[in-house]
């Protein structure tokens, strides 16, 4: 990690998005107005299937180099270089961000290829690529930032196209609200963040390393052991990275929906579907366990926080999947399965499988996309309609739909081979392993409600009667090629993408481990991982229990969906059907929100706002008032005063002169006497003084 | 001159002139009236000349200024009727009195 | 002996003179005691050894500027008219302040010590006075004559101004 090799292809990788979207931005209307939209689709989905072509590249290229110097650095420019903070524009490619960049073009490049045939009809067609394109950008920023600073660059741009895809109907308000949703949500979490890397700067400045460029930060994070808050008053004497790493994954729970900050996702789906699965099922939602797994020597060194992980993760999965189960619309039970999925997946970092929870990463990105965008192709051929209840038998229409559908709802039940059940048992496996007894029976719950709510959506949409409209009817069609061949592919990689990592118990064939080794090779991190239960006998014993697990879902699904056995309305209806509404209404989490956060803060904005116009204009028309008063008081002694000098001096002229001018008599006599009366006192002076 | 005639004889004749000069002026609503009462000054101012050359040993001093003293008064007078004769044709009236006009 | 009774004598027929232009109602009175009153200090005059003086008194005062005075008189009168009225107001004040004035001459003239030196004997003066008139004072003898010329210019010129209109 040392010596990284510098190379300059990776500000490529990152920048051609970049151009692709800045293309979109700026010429795209008069683009699609002169040449029509296959302009855009070309240099929208060109751009990042240039920027996937140029990752295989580096990907192949970093396999020929040794493990231990599989590290490149593409440094642009200097960034900034303040108060001993020094960091640079400049793009770091070691296995994981190798990986994660792979996932983002490739899995990205597919969605842009869907979105050709999804969003044909949109007059906004530009506009999308261009958000597309820009949120790609930002992503690869996230992955490949070298320092702390610019990754959190990435995960503000990645939240703000986020909440401009989301709401890009924007002529209809709930789409609006919902991207506000999200984006607030996210700040609170980024809030958190941003402390976290205040403080990490802090401790490590007190330690006379003051950086934030990863690779370093994992150099000296060991010195941070021990060290003390220092600040915040009755934290002080808390662990530094405990505080630091509990407030990163708070940010974490902001941007990857976790308990108590998953609320926006669910709003998130009145985005277009291209949007759900590439940014709130593939990329965006795993920034979070990137960032973990990224930051794993900090994280590994505080095992409370790692607890906290753990636990929160497990509570999630299992949370979003009971809600999962009685969601009628087809793009929310996938998205409370993303957060159900995402959980299982934080539950591995905090448990210390990192490997596994990133691997889970990649092959949710497979199945989840594909889930998604099948489910695009459904409600593309109904017409819009998303409500599964008006669905169904709708696999005689839609064949490759449902196949692919199939193939994916298979990987996220975790059967074997298919990929989800490579990363799903081994995340659950390596709870129980590390230890965390409570996580293992939550994730395994939630494994057998999970298959429940996946095959209840299978067979309510593609099996039994259709129960829509004929107009719905008759305009069911299998959807076109650009949106087939991508299910296709993606249904594909469901199948074969896990067979890179299988089960200890079954194979020792894990190179993806092995890939990601040099990024997990911190002292505290191998010591984590290297802990726990090395026994396959055990490991195979606990996969059986989970493959049970998934068998009773299955059937569970099967009796009540497919073979109309069971009732679903008898469980609905239990106990007065109170805890069905409960669930039905997402446990009321919403409103409970609402009540406890939103109202006491509107609350405060008005009475700030009152105090504002009415105290501190107040202030400001008092001072006014005063001011008006004294120049009054001032007109006042201009009138008064002034103006009386001057008429004064005016009127003393106009009497004496009045006075004075009776003087002139006119009468001879009168003039005679005055002469003679001069003359007099002329020589009486002279006489006085000469006396 | 013999005859117990002082310098104070004649200082006193002229003061008693001089008085009725002045009071004339004073006193005169008629114009000519008053140009008179300045003649009688002038001739007492003569005396009092002449006198103090008398006594102030017979030097010719007093008497020279005295023939100035007449020349002017000569030129004064005539100037002064003219301006009566011009204010009667204005007026006509020589009354000063009713030649009020430029009062203020 | 001699000139105690002439002098008194000129000196009551001048007073007298003067108290009739001074008291008297008729303007034209008062013009004939202003004859009087230069008559008698015409005789005045002789007496204070000024012979050239008093005759220059005697031609210009009474030929001249008294005859000026008739003239004046008589025209602004009114030719038929003799009783002009001469009205004097205002005694009062002008008793008054002419008292006090004379008061205070009077006191001035009792008072002080006049330098006076021995008599003289009365001598011709007209050749000195000439002589002095074209010598010592030359500068104010013609600086009058242009006073002269000024005021026989002015007395023109106001007359003629009238005359048109």
């Amino acid at each position: 990690m040392d010596h990284p090799i510098p190379v300059t292809f990776i500000r490529l990788i990152v920048v051609l998005p970049l151009i692709g979207a800045a293309i979109n931005f700026l010429a795209g209307a008069w683009l699609q107005k002169t040449f029509g939209k296959h302009a855009i689709s070309l240099v929208g989905c060109g751009v990042v299937i240039a920027a996937f072509i140029l990752g295989a590249r580096a990907f192949l290229a970093m396999l020929a180099l040794p493990p231990e110097n599989r590290f490149m650095l593409d440094d642009l420019w200097k960034w900034f270089d303040v108060g001993g903070l020094n960091l640079d524009i400049a793009f770091w490619l070691d296995p994981l961000s190798m990986i994660m960049t792979l996932i983002v073009t490739g899995v990205g490049g597919l969605i842009h290829i869907y979105s050709i045939g999804y969003m044909h009809d949109d007059d906004g067609y530009w506009r999308f690529f261009g958000w597309l394109n820009l949120f790609t950008f930002a992503m690869l920023v996230l992955v490949l930032g070298d320092n702390l600073w610019l990754m959190f660059v990435g995960w503000e741009g990645v939240g703000l196209c986020s909440f401009a895809l989301i709401g890009f109907w924007y002529k209809v308000q709930a789409n609006t609200t919902a991207g506000n949703k999200a984006f607030i949500v996210n700040r609170i979490g980024d809030l958190a963040f941003v402390i976290a890397l205040y403080s990490l700067f802090a401790g490590l400045q007190a330690l006379g390393h003051p950086t934030l460029v990863t690779r370093e930060v994992a150099q000296y994070a060991p010195l941070l052991a021990g060290v003390p808050i220092g600040f915040a008053g009755f934290l002080s004497g808390h662990q530094l990275v405990g505080f630091v790493t509990l407030l990163m994954f708070i940010g974490a729970t902001g941007k990857s929906a976790q308990i108590p900050l998953y609320v926006w996702l669910p709003d998130a789906m009145a985005g277009p579907t291209p949007v759900s699965a590439l940014i709130h099922a593939a990329t965006m939602v795993t920034a979070g366990v990137y960032m973990v797994a990224r930051l794993n020597f900090l994280f590994s060194m505080s095992p409370f926080t790692m607890g906290v992980i753990a636990l929160v993760g497990g509570l999630t999965a299992l949370f979003a999947a009971t809600i999962g189960v009685a969601q009628t619309d087809i793009k929310k039970v996938l998205a409370y399965s993303t957060v159900s999925q995402l959980g299982y997946m934080f539950a591995a970092v905090g448990v210390g499988a990192y490997a596994a929870g990133v691997f889970h990463l990649m092959t949710h990105a497979f199945f989840k996309a594909c889930l998604f965008l099948g489910s695009g192709s459904v409600i593309h051929a109904m017409g819009g309609e998303q409500d599964m209840r008006k669905m169904g038998g709708l696999r005689h229409k839609m064949p490759i739909t449902f196949v692919t559908f199939m193939a994916a709802t298979l990987a996220i039940s975790g059967v074997p081979p298919f990929a989800g059940f490579m990363s799903k048992d081994e995340i659950i496996w390596q709870a129980f392993s590390h230890g965390h007894t409570v996580v293992w029976a939550l994730l395994l719950i939630g494994a057998g409600i999970t298959v429940f709510y996946m095959f209840r959506q299978v067979y309510m949409t593609f099996f039994g009667e259709f129960r829509g409209t004929h107009e719905q009817e008759h305009h069911l069609h299998e959807s076109p090629p650009s949106m087939a061949y991508v299910l296709v592919v993606l249904g594909g990689l469901s199948v074969v993408g896990g067979l890179v990592k299988i089960p200890e118990f079954i194979a020792t064939f894990k190179p993806f481990e092995t890939f990601l080794d040099p990024v997990f090779s911190s002292e505290v991190t191998r010591r984590i991982t290297e802990a726990g239960i090395h026994s396959h006998a055990t490991e195979a014993a606990f996969g059986f229990i989970t493959f049970t697990m998934v068998v009773i879902g299955w059937l569970v699904a099967d009796l009540m969906y497919r073979q109309q056995e069971i009732d679903p309305a008898r469980f609905s209806q239990m106990f007065d059907g109170i805890p069905y509404e409960w669930v039905y209404n997402k446990y009321y989490v919403d409103e409970f929100y609402d009540r406890v956060v939103i109202q006491p803060y509107l609350f405060a904005t008005r009475a700030l706002a009152w105090f504002d116009s009415n105290i501190i204009d107040g202030v400001v028309n008092l001072a006014a008032r005063v001011i008006v008063f004294l120049s009054w008081l001032s007109g006042l002694f201009d009138h008064y005063v002034v103006d009386w000098l001057v008429n004064f001096a005016s009127n003393m002229t106009y009497n004496v002169g009045g006075r004075l001018r009776r003087l002139q008599t006119g009468s001879i006599n009168g003039y005679l006497y005055g002469i003679l009366a001069a003359v007099m006192l002329i020589l009486l002076a002279r006489a006085v003084a000469r006396a | 001159m013999g005859g117990g005639i002082t310098l104070n004889h004649f200082l006193v004749l002229s003061l008693i002139v001089f008085s009725l000069g002045l009071f004339t002026v004073l006193t005169r609503r008629n114009a000519i009236g008053i140009l008179m009462g300045v003649e009688l000054i002038l001739n007492s101012a003569n005396i009092n000349y002449l006198a103090f050359a008398f006594y102030g040993g017979g030097k010719y001093d007093g008497q020279i200024f005295a023939i100035f003293v007449i020349m002017l008064a000569a030129a004064e007078a005539v100037i002064g009727l003219a301006v009566v004769l011009a204010i009667y044709q204005n007026f006509k009236t020589i009354d000063v009195d009713a030649t009020e006009t430029l009062r203020g | 002996m001699l000139a105690q009774v002439i002098f008194y004598a000129l000196a009551a027929l001048t007073v007298g003179s003067a108290m009739l232009v001074a008291f008297s109602r008729n303007i034209v009175y008062s013009t004939f005691a202003l004859l009087g009153a230069f008559m008698g200090v015409v005789g005045i005059y002789i007496l204070l050894a000024a012979d050239f003086v008093a005759m220059v008194q005697l031609l210009v005062y009474v030929g001249g500027i008294l005859v000026l005075t008739i003239f004046a008189v008589m025209l602004t009168a009114g030719i038929g008219d003799v009783t002009v009225s001469n009205r004097a107001v205002g005694t009062g004040p002008a008793i008054f302040t002419v008292g006090i004035a004379g008061l205070v001459m009077l006191y001035a003239i009792a008072r002080t010590q006049w330098h006076q030196v021995a008599a003289v004997t009365p001598a011709p003066t007209t050749y000195a006075i000439g002589n002095a008139f074209l010598g010592e004072y030359v500068l104010p003898f013609e600086v009058a004559s242009l006073v002269l010329l000024a005021a026989l210019i002015g007395a023109i010129v106001i007359s003629r101004h009238e005359a048109r209109d």
